[in-house]
């Protein structure tokens, strides 16, 4: 089971701005097998969701794609016609959004919203869809199910709503879930809530799930890989428990730090000094160097290639700590 | 109002095409109106300077035009262009005065609406409600109905209609703009209310005013236009460009169509060169107002 | 809901009451209507007596109260003109306004909010731009003088459509419509597409910047992350969201164009409602003045009452109160 579901290849996705050129994806390269979920963890402004994004080509202008393959089961989705592509919105590939107060159209009822989505990928007759979706409610959680699909999105919670959302996405029976920030936007006691469904949802069904999150405590509970990204470049990748235990990357060593611990109250919290550079000015070199502890003369030269480090890790790091360090 | 003077808003100015072919438009209308009285040949109003024979030519690029009457001439041997161009003096004086005069009322009514919320604040908004659920056009036809025409009652009239929008601008915007910290502390310091409203609130609504304002010269031309076109705005001893039209229009069935067209055609581009410079300025200034 | 519906039914009682005083308050300052009514020779002693019988000869008050009562009980005066109640004037000829307006609704909405729609969704294209310069051209033309240039063109240079009149009618549910036969089409497209222009151009503009709000929702890209169409995009999700603004403009616009209408019907000899108001402002015929206004104040508030039921339809999460 362990075959390749979804392959990006030097994924390129600019913006051609008034204020100059914004690469906000430069050239990023991971994958996920089957039944996988991998984190895309990093900094606001890191090109994350823009990744979520170019998957299902809906990148606006002035956002372009520049470069690259998405190879979904086998296909080459740049390739595809918008006809094409829209069989895998929804159908194949499906989204969660950030903020659940938003994604839903507030002037149709929640039952014509998932309705829609069984009309556009199914060939089930009217009582087989609501039948689905009434289960589909009950799956994610929502008691009542059958009276709540006359409801509409404003008589929700926030937090109902991403269930809903949720529970939009995974009836089409998609093979791959993008959940871009899925509870960034839901009060702290109902973000665990969420996630734990996602992931039961998930496995369940045997579906694959990108979680796009700049929050690396979600990614250890959460993800079996990560992929930290860093100014539009993949900085490091690898099995989760590598990741989180012994990072390569200063900048992961870094995000690590800054998350509070609750266990441990010796425990010091550090913050990456400085912000994200201006996407628009980067040089040559190593985008991270200016915030970086273990910066050398040759980081402002040249860039890092992303290469391997030690067991599942890969970093794009001239001097990537060891594992004694980290 | 530093806006206004920004280098930014010079800088998109400039790339803007539509607003400089709108400011263009009004800066040739603009001059056409102070001294176009000095370049055309005649002086339509002065009987002396009219010859009866020449009445009724068409523009001078058509079969039998008189290169004397660029444009053609009227029934009375009047030169069409030298009409517009003293037509258009008293459209621009009625949409220019209108708007000074709506703008006063309208503000201060807005300015008091909104500082003094309260009793005051409702019987002008109640009043504001039922104006503005009836077409200005109405409202003014009326007025002109019941209380006579000429020039000083159009622009009662287009008053009494247009100080609705800028009480109701201006009160919004003294709204949230006496919320701000800097007014209570005005208030502390032991400002009175008209020293607060004139020198802190009233130069901050100057912006939504200076759109509205503009928006609001071209709505007022198009309105007197209508109200005379109807018969009861100007007199026809002082014609504005929408008398000419509805002047014109008598003879039209005959085939004379240049005396009505070309006022038409005039006012259409003077209001266009307003609008698309009022676009601009607001999406510049004003992006909530759009 | 029923409480809303009375709330806002003692609303309107309250503006046509409003109405009522200053139509009536504006009326008396215009000229002594006792000269409209008897013969130029009359004497002294005729024209007291023909006050008297206006009731011109009471206090102010008490001709507004009398004003008052006699609309109530649906006496609304004669015409000092036609010598025939004013009512029964007005309503003879509404239809034919309302006719008029609504086929000029009914096409500046069919042209405007595609375009609107299309404009609002991509912005940046030069089709659009062109939509927007055209819309802006629209409202800056005075209404009258594309009459009278349409008059020129399709009826006196070309003898195409006819210039005045509704042409051939057909009663229909005891209404003379001009509508139902071809002639009559040939004469109310004229007037109603000078009606349109305008209105074109305002809910065009409407639908677009309510388009361009609508479709940086998230919901929108929800929508498309879903595989829904463009088409159904545009349609399905846009455009409900952004008919809320529509409606409220389409509601000013349906009182707009029957102002307008007075123009229009004075340049095509229309015979409606509006030229009968121009035609009596010019005879000083006040008692037709006094009904059309009362009876298109009755008209503006009942639409803004519609507008307001209309929007709990599209929006669900208004609700009225």
């Amino acid at each position: 089971m362990n075959e390749t579901l979804l392959d990006i290849r030097g994924l390129k996705t600019h913006f051609h701005t008034f204020g100059g050129l914004v690469k906000a994806v430069d050239g990023v390269s991971f994958d996920v097998k089957r039944g996988e979920v991998v984190g895309l963890v990093g900094e606001s402004g890191g090109g994350k969701s823009v990744i979520g994004f170019s998957i299902l080509r809906l990148i606006d202008p002035p956002g372009r794609i520049e470069a690259g393959e998405i190879v979904f089961d086998g296909e080459d989705l740049i390739r595809k016609t918008e006809d094409e592509l829209r069989a895998v919105r929804g159908g194949e590939i499906a989204m969660v959004f950030q903020d659940p107060m938003t994604s839903l159209n507030p002037v149709y009822t929640i039952g014509r919203q998932m309705d829609e989505m069984l009309k556009l990928h199914t060939d089930l007759d009217e009582p087989a869809r609501r039948a689905r979706c009434i289960r589909m409610l009950e799956d994610v959680g929502i008691s009542e199910a059958e009276s709540r699909l006359d409801a509409y999105p404003h008589q929700f919670s926030g937090g109902m709503r991403q269930r809903v959302v949720i529970a939009i996405a995974l009836l089409a029976g998609s093979r791959l879930i993008i959940a871009d920030e899925p509870t960034t936007a839901l009060d702290v006691t109902v973000q665990s809530q969420i996630l734990k469904l996602m992931r039961r949802q998930i496995s369940e069904r045997g579906a694959a799930m990108i979680l796009v999150t700049h929050d690396l405590a979600v990614v250890s509970e959460m993800a079996d890989r990560v992929v930290v990204l860093y100014c539009g470049k993949v900085v490091e990748r690898g099995r989760t428990e590598d990741v989180i235990a012994h990072p390569a990357h200063p900048y992961t060593r870094g995000l690590l730090d800054s998350i509070p611990r609750i266990t441990d109250r010796q425990h010091r919290l550090r913050q990456i000094p400085g912000t994200v550079p201006d996407i628009r000015k980067l040089g040559k070199g190593c985008s991270f160097r200016e915030r970086c502890f273990r910066a050398q003369p040759l980081c402002a030269e040249q860039a890092p290639k992303l290469a391997p480090v030690r067991h599942s890790l890969d970093a794009a790091c001239h001097f990537p700590l060891e594992e004694s360090e980290a | 109002m530093n806006r206004l003077l920004s280098s930014e808003f010079l800088y998109n100015y400039r790339r803007n095409l539509p607003a400089i072919f709108g400011s263009a438009l009004l800066v040739i209308f603009g001059l056409m109106a102070l001294v176009g009285p000095l370049l055309v040949s005649q002086n339509p109003y002065d009987v002396s300077q009219l010859e009866l024979m020449d009445s009724f030519k068409p523009p001078a690029w058509l079969e039998g035009g008189d290169s004397r009457y660029l444009l053609g001439t009227d029934g009375q041997g009047r030169d069409v262009l030298a009409l517009i161009v003293y037509g258009a003096r008293i459209s621009a004086f009625i949409g220019l005065t209108a708007m000074a005069f709506s703008c006063v009322i309208g503000t201060t009514l807005g300015l008091l609406s909104g500082y003094y919320s309260g009793t005051l604040d409702s019987i002008i908004m109640r009043i504001a409600d039922i104006q503005l659920s009836f077409p200005s056009m109405l409202i003014a036809l009326f007025l002109m109905s019941a209380f006579g025409t000429g020039i000083v009652m159009v622009l009662i009239a287009l008053t009494a209609v247009g100080w609705v929008v800028y009480a109701r601008t201006v009160r919004g915007s003294t709204l949230s703009e006496i919320q701000k910290e800097y007014i209570q502390a005005a208030r502390v310091a032991g400002l009175g209310n008209f020293q607060i409203i004139i020198r802190h609130v009233l130069p901050n609504v100057m912006t939504p005013l200076i759109v509205v304002s503009t928006i609001q010269v071209g709505t007022f031309i198009l309105i007197e236009a209508s109200l005379s076109f109807l018969g009861v705005g100007v007199p026809i001893t002082e014609p504005s460009l929408g008398l000419l039209v509805k002047e014109g229009f008598d003879v039209l069935f005959s085939g004379i169509w240049w005396t009505s067209a070309f006022p038409g055609l005039f006012i259409m581009f003077l209001v266009f060169g307003i609008n698309l410079f009022g676009d601009f300025l607001r999406d510049e200034l004003n992006p909530r107002l759009r | 809901m029923l409480g809303y519906t009375i709330k806002r039914l003692l609303q309107m009682t309250l503006v046509l009451f409003v109405v009522s005083v200053i139509v009536f308050l504006m009326m008396s300052f215009t000229g002594d209507p006792v000269f409209m009514v008897i013969p130029i020779d009359s004497t002294e002693a005729e024209i007291e007596q023909a006050r008297r019988l206006l009731g011109l000869d009471r206090s102010l008050f008490s001709q507004y109260w009398i004003f008052l009562t006699n609309l109530l009980q649906g006496d609304f005066g004669r015409s000092y003109v036609f010598r025939q109640p004013a009512m029964d004037l007005i309503l003879e000829r509404l239809p034919a306004t309302i006719e008029m307006v609504l086929v000029a609704i009914t096409l500046a909405t069919l042209v405007a909010v595609p375009l609107g729609v299309y404009a609002g969704a991509n912005p940046n294209r030069p089709a659009s731009r062109g939509i927007m310069a055209g819309s802006l051209l629209g409202i800056s033309l005075p209404g009258f003088w594309v009459g009278m240039m349409l008059i020129f063109f399709f009826s006196v240079r070309h003898q195409f459509l006819p210039s005045s009149g509704r042409g051939e009618t057909i009663q229909f549910l005891g209404l003379r419509l001009s509508i139902l036969t071809a002639d009559g089409w040939s004469h109310i497209i004229l007037p109603a597409v000078t009606l349109a222009l305008a209105t074109l151009a305002i809910i065009l503009r409407i639908t677009r910047a309510g388009m361009m709000e609508v479709m940086r929702q998230d919901y929108i890209r929800f929508a498309r992350a879903k595989g829904a169409s463009r088409r159904h995009i545009l349609f399905g999700h846009g455009l409900k969201n952004a008919l809320i603004p529509v409606v409220t403009i389409f509601g000013l616009q349906l009182g707009d164009l029957i102002a307008f209408a007075t123009i229009t019907e004075t340049i095509f000899a229309w015979p409606g409602t509006g030229k009968l108001l121009i035609d009596s402002i010019y005879r000083g015929d006040r008692p037709v003045i006094v009904v059309y206004l009362m009876l298109t104040a009755f008209i503006f508030v009942a639409i803004n009452f519609i507008v307001d039921i209309v929007y709990t339809l599209i929006d669900p999460r208004i609700t009225v109160k």
